[in-house]
């Protein structure tokens, strides 16, 4: 099939999900889909001194969870494509480079899990790789300082803002074996809707995410029903009304499929998480230890896996410029 | 299927239907008993301190000693956060948040050295207060000296 559409690539060499891990932190553990990780960190800290530090052994244990589990040795892996939220996307450079894997670092905001993936998939239906780890991270602490007040700070968090998930998701792609396949993959644009407040991200990433659904439903030639479930990152509670408002006034409704990670991973009530989860974290560790597991056990049959990200500087933003949101689809069957 | 930026321009419309208002009544009435709650504890104090035998200057300057400590203390718990969280203003105004915005400041960048971490970001949440504080305190002591 090749290229489709505008932005689409349907894989004629489907690329097989052989395997994922999620590791989270403690708050992400006592939500709503605690028991679906594969492993709950008691202390956001992981017995480091540094939250960036804290951060890379996060990733450092979900890679080195998912070798062990999928029984492969880094010298097997031909590419690693990740990244998180910090500059220069500072913790998984510094988690990843005792595996000496050749490294891809990838800056898509939340995004980034769709990006890891879509490339990674591109990779092995090439053919120029057997076997690519993708993945993304966020922790709560390093997005808190980077981005807003320092952690005990006492300020008050408006009731759009989201909270950055502490989690890390990844996952092994292979030419051949069993597991869901990567069917498709819609690459998003940046998408600019004049949004300047950063304390509503969702409706930042709505607009994005309502682009690159609608476009992969176009260029795919589907409709929503198709899917068990379209899946976007985090959009939370406020972004998740938005594309819904949005897709329904151009005439797609995705309401009876549509979940989204960020409501999903808290209970917003009883854990004060406002609007719902958020960072690149998110999506990630949901796909892993949730999503793989309902696909791998026919629970799901095929879904539209859609990161949604914020490209919010801190200093652009204080210079007035708008924030831009984008999202990357990619479909998954179960095999 | 239509292009998504055909509504860009109501765009800001549609987030504004969607997105929650803060709650004004709760937030003011907690901000309302929480700092009125801090400034009895300092008036107590000052008063404490004028009982005891200190001058009204000095009173005064000891309760903002303690009041500045006690906030240093409960930031360091990590306790001075979750007031901040359910009281707001009611605990960022009085001289407690500014003392916390300093501490938490101070406790977060301290891991990259005493020098470049805390040292330069000590004021990043409380310097436009000090800076802005101290130009209005000239202007008002202009107009004062020609009134």
């Amino acid at each position: 099939m090749g290229h489709v559409g505008k932005q689409t690539i349907v894989f004629d060499k489907q690329p097989v999900i052989l395997d994922t891990f999620s590791t989270v932190g403690p708050k992400e553990g006592e939500g709503p889909m605690g028991g679906c990780f594969h492993e709950v960190a008691e202390d956001e800290l992981f017995g480091e001194k540094t939250w960036e530090k804290a951060e890379s052994i996060l990733i450092k244990h979900t890679v080195t969870g998912l070798l062990n589990q999928s029984g492969k040795k880094p010298e097997e892996i031909d590419y690693i494509l990740c990244g998180d939220l910090e500059n220069q996307i500072n913790s998984t450079q510094l988690a990843i480079k005792d595996f000496n894997i050749p490294f891809f670092g990838l800056y898509g905001a939340c995004s980034t899990m769709g990006e890891s993936m879509s490339l990674g998939a591109v990779l092995i239906s090439a053919g120029y790789a057997k076997h690519v780890i993708t993945g993304a991270s966020s922790h709560y602490c390093t997005a808190e300082k980077q981005f807003r007040y320092p952690l005990e700070y006492g300020g008050q968090r408006p009731l759009t803002q989201q909270w950055t998930v502490t989690g890390s998701g990844y996952v092994l792609l292979g030419q051949s074996g069993a597991g869901p396949k990567i069917q498709s993959i819609t690459t998003g644009k940046i998408v600019d809707f004049n949004t300047k407040d950063v304390y509503n991200m969702g409706a930042v990433m709505a607009p994005a995410a309502a682009d690159t659904i609608l476009t992969h439903l176009k260029d795919t030639n589907q409709k929503p029903e198709d899917y068990d479930a379209i899946i976007t990152g985090d959009l939370g509670q406020c972004g998740r009304d938005i594309l819904l408002d949005l897709t329904k006034q151009l005439g797609v409704d995705i309401s009876k499929v549509h979940q989204d990670c960020g409501l999903l991973i808290f209970d917003n009530e009883t854990q004060d998480t406002h609007a719902g989860g958020s960072g690149c974290g998110c999506s990630a560790s949901l796909f892993a230890g949730h999503f793989y597991k309902a696909l791998k056990e026919k629970k799901m049959k095929k879904i539209l896996l859609v990161p949604t990200g914020a490209l919010m500087s801190l200093c652009s933003t204080q210079q007035g410029e708008n924030i831009t949101g984008i999202a990357h689809a990619v479909s998954i069957v179960a095999e | 299927m239509a292009d998504v930026n055909r509504l860009k321009k109501d765009y800001q419309n549609i987030v504004d239907q969607h997105s929650p208002k803060n709650k004004v009544v709760q937030n003011s009435f907690r901000a309302f008993w929480v700092g009125g709650t801090i400034c009895a504890i300092g008036q107590l104090l000052t008063d404490l301190f004028i009982y005891i035998g200190f001058s009204t200057d000095d009173a005064s300057m000891l309760c903002t000693i303690c009041l500045i400590l006690a906030s240093a203390v409960l930031t360091g718990l990590n306790i001075y956060d979750k007031i901040g969280n359910y009281a707001g203003g009611g605990s960022i105004i009085p001289i407690t948040g500014f003392a916390n915005s300093m501490v938490s400041a101070a406790m977060e960048y301290k891991k990259e050295g005493y020098v470049f971490g805390m040292g330069a970001k000590l004021f990043t949440v409380a310097g436009p207060v000090i800076v802005f504080g101290t130009i209005s305190s000239v202007i008002v002591g202009i107009i004062y000296y020609f009134l």
